[in-house]
């Protein structure tokens, strides 16, 4: 058999080498396919009892130029998370290390403003069984917040990983990977904030 | 075939520690097979409970909490427990084979997920014995199943449902990746058998509908649990959002459950009757549109909801509309057989029931689009009826006919005929007298789920012979079990070699049961059905003529032409591992504690602790172990 044709069968984890064909991205592309529509059920949710607010209080409780500055540094993680990415490629593992560190303590400012916020919320009377407008904002946000965390800790890992040289391309927690889940989450963010906070009518 | 390719593995590929650590997509067919099995008989006992309580009128059999546990559970272990993992084990076992592949893209993904189903059904069922099973339906609906909550039978379903999603979303992301990537050269998309196909729309529903339910699932979790609000209706909450999150999933659920065996049926009939599946592409694409017109239909289960006449009439033109795929699929099937060389043998008998059974309970299911009709035939044993002539007659008998089909390629052995003929026509017998007079019984107005019925409403002759016809059906299983128990337990079916049926898909080159690398060589593929045409040339009236350069034919060791040579120095598959297990333990504990909060917190604890450590220990672990 042809060298070539052998590399194109041993891809994925059959083979120690770098993948051939992008086996591992596919998967993760579809992964987040169906976070898509997880997100999309609680965002239909949360529209439908948008106004459902059982007499507690409703959205003009957020407090928008708050939320506006969490989401700027979360959006920032993005940037920080393609430089990461960049200095992997490059293979300079000091920068790799410096913006992957640079991207959780992003993701975990944004953290702290979320758990702020609903300490805030919850001392205005807004708890999750206040009312369905409260039941549906605080699982819509709290599971993106959950994705965050777990994007953090996912951060924090490589970093640490990196410090001993064990961070590889092949395998299952790669630069790559964590990268494209990073901007999905931050991406599904943008819709949120638009569709929770900023559409009020 | 050439002796001298060895498999590089650890040592140790026998006894339970092997199997918990297998990471071979045969193995884990397999033990999704077993399972399924297992849970097939418990399922199918609940059944026969049910229809025991029902045998006459005003009966006692069981009292009415255990009837609603066992109808509840009777459905979600057919759905969840049983339909979808046999899907999945001929899923696991043949998919990677018939594309020319080694093993599914992550093995160890794979491995997961089968462990994750198993501790998720495990879970669900100790609710038996800790206070009393899930009673209020496979399909839950709020707010009723909000409101049980003086015990946490519902909890095990919210929970139990939430971690089968996970575990079927990773099997469907892994056999996506595998369909993409890992195709043999040649192997195109066009060239795939249509059980392929199939595997590979079913993955995409599931994806995109999976996520739907889950939500929901939480939803009501949290309104159970912690005090939210989203299905209170005094508090301004709309029960029907949960139906509508429910069916988004659940319509592309039904043909989650039923596309696989169409795939299977799509690859029986045309071996035994020796002609291609008659319009491939068709077949293929209509498959596809069923996938894409699934997620357009799930309201027709909510005609008696309420949502106004333009939804009603949108959906029911959809749901009429999803016929037509369906059809150009039985169409196809006839078109298959049609002229053919008809052998009529277990798997092909079981095969053409499919055909026969779906027709029936596909039409049956036409008269559910017609919204007026729908409204009569709502909640009743008509119902009952449809879903199972497409699942039970359908699904099932598509399912047997694999088992039945594909069974000497798992073992080296074929079932025996005799008991399989016999096993047959009792199934068939006792399902139509099962589930033809329901059709009567619905239209005659017997609501379904109910739990005692009066004397005097003409409803006692046709529920005694569904009774007997549910028992009929026991024992054509009982023949069945006993068929494999002693084909391949006492090893008294007659041996094969490759290709017993003189089949056409890739399979049927290789060794039953096959090498844990499948192919010696890696196959090349040159065209749609590529083994056949190495063995069969067309005459000038389109007959199938034998190529004498091919030596030996059914149930011989076919040196298959169309391999390369292999590589010298053996093949790497990936290395045992018992983190995808422990993983999933992780994950299930952690449901428990959910189950049983508050002081089930120490339980999440214990089980996160125990699932990031076998994620991390999975992420850093290197695929191939040095030896």
């Amino acid at each position: 058999m042809s060298d070539a044709a052998v590399t194109d069968l041993d891809h994925t984890e059959h083979a120690d080498h770098h993948d051939v064909k992008p086996v591992r991205k596919t998967a993760m592309w579809v992964f987040l396919g169906s976070e898509c529509v997880f997100f999309g059920a609680m965002i239909s949710t949360f529209l439908l009892y948008r106004n459902t607010t059982n007499g507690g209080p409703g959205s003009e409780i957020f407090d928008i130029p708050f939320t506006s500055a969490s989401s700027f540094v979360l959006l920032m993680s993005s940037l920080t998370m393609v430089l990461a990415h960049n200095a992997f490629e490059k293979n300079d593992m000091r920068q790799t290390r410096i913006w992957l560190t640079g991207t959780a303590l992003l993701g975990a400012t944004f953290l702290a403003g979320q758990i702020f916020e609903f300490t805030e919320f919850i001392d205005q009377g807004l708890t999750m069984s206040t009312s369905p407008f409260g039941s549906s904002f605080y699982m819509l946000t709290g599971f993106h917040g959950m994705h965050v965390a777990l994007g953090v800790i996912l951060l924090a890992a490589m970093a640490v990983l990196s410090l001993s040289g064990r961070l590889y391309e092949d395998r299952g927690l790669n630069v790559e990977l964590v990268g494209l889940y990073w901007h999905f989450v931050d991406i599904v963010w943008i819709v949120i904030f638009t569709v929770v906070y900023l559409l009020q009518v | 075939m050439s002796g001298e390719v060895q498999t590089i593995r650890s040592p140790g590929d026998r006894g339970v520690w092997a199997w918990i650590t297998t990471v071979d997509h045969k193995r884990i067919g397999l033990l999704y097979a077993v399972s399924a099995a297992a849970f097939f008989f418990i399922g199918g006992l609940e059944a026969l409970l049910v229809r025991t309580q029902l045998f006459g009128p005003n009966l006692e059999v069981l009292s009415a909490e255990a009837y609603n546990q066992l109808f509840t559970m009777h459905g979600l272990t057919m759905v969840f427990l049983v339909v979808m993992p046999v899907a999945a084990a001929f899923t696991n076992y043949f998919l990677p084979i018939l594309i020319g592949a080694r093993d599914v893209a992550f093995p160890r993904l794979n491995a997961f997920s089968y462990w994750l189903f198993l501790f998720s059904g495990l879970l669900i069922y100790s609710s038996f014995v800790l206070g009393g099973a899930p009673d209020g339906a496979w399909v839950g609906y709020a707010p009723l199943s909000t409101q049980l909550t003086e015990v946490v039978r519902m909890d095990f379903w919210t929970i139990g449902l939430s971690t089968l999603g996970v575990s079927s979303i990773a099997a469907s992301a892994n056999f996506i990746a595998t369909v993409f990537t890992m195709r043999a050269p040649g192997m195109t998309m066009l060239r795939m058998p249509v059980f392929a196909w199939m595997s590979l729309v079913v993955a995409f529903l599931l994806i995109f509908s999976l996520p739907s339910v889950a939500i929901g699932l939480f939803q009501l979790f949290l309104d159970r649990n912690f005090g939210a609000l989203f299905y209170a209706a005094d508090a301004g909450g709309d029960p029907l959002l949960w139906q509508h999150l429910f069916w988004i999933f659940g319509h592309p659920e039904v043909y989650v459950l039923i596309l696989p065996a169409m795939g299977i049926v799509s690859e029986v009939l045309p071996t035994f009757s020796r002609k291609p599946l008659f319009g491939y592409p068709f077949v293929v694409f209509s498959g596809a549109a069923i996938g894409f017109i699934g997620f357009g239909v799930w309201s027709h289960h909510m005609f008696t909801s309420g949502m106004g006449p333009i939804a009603e009439a949108g959906f029911g033109v959809a749901t009429m509309i999803i016929a037509v795929p369906t059809g150009v699929k039985i169409f196809n099937w006839i078109g298959t057989i049609w002229g053919g060389k008809i052998k009529f043998n277990t798997p092909m008998l079981f095969s053409l029931a499919f055909v026969a059974m779906f027709v029936i309970g596909g039409l049956s299911g036409v008269t559910h689009a017609v919204v007026p009709s729908d409204t009569q035939q709502h909640d009743t044993y008509y119902v009952v009826a449809h879903f199972h002539y497409v699942l039970f007659g359908g699904a099932v008998f598509g399912y047997v006919s694999g088992v039945y089909y594909w069974f000497p390629k798992w073992t080296g052995r074929k079932l025996n005929e005799v008991l399989g003929k016999v096993h047959f026509w009792l199934a068939l017998i006792g399902f139509n007298l099962t589930f033809g007079p329901m059709h009567i019984l619905g239209l005659n107005g017997m609501p379904r789920r109910t739990y005692r019925y009066p004397e005097g409403l003409g409803w006692a002759n046709w529920n005694a012979v569904a009774t007997i016809g549910a028992y009929t059906i026991l024992v054509a299983f009982l023949i069945f079990a006993w068929n494999i128990v002693r084909t391949h337990f006492l090893a008294k079916g007659e041996r094969v070699g490759n290709d017993p049926w003189d089949g056409r898909t890739l399979e049927w080159t290789i060794p039953s049961p096959p090498p844990v690398h499948n192919f010696d060589e890696t196959p090349i593929v040159h065209s749609l059905d590529d083994f056949w045409h190495q063995k069969y040339a067309e005459n000038e009236e389109g007959r199938a003529v034998r190529i004498p350069a091919v030596t030996g034919g059914a149930g011989d060791d076919v040196d298959w032409p169309g391999a390369e040579p292999g590589t010298p120095e053996g093949i790497h598959m990936p290395s045992p591992s018992y983190y995808p297990a422990l993983s999933s333990l992780g994950i299930a504990i952690t449901g428990a504690g959910l189950i049983y909060l508050p002081w089930g917190f120490a339980a999440i604890g214990v089980g996160v602790v125990v699932m990031i450590w076998g994620l991390f220990g999975w992420s850093l672990e290197p695929v191939t172990k040095e030896h």
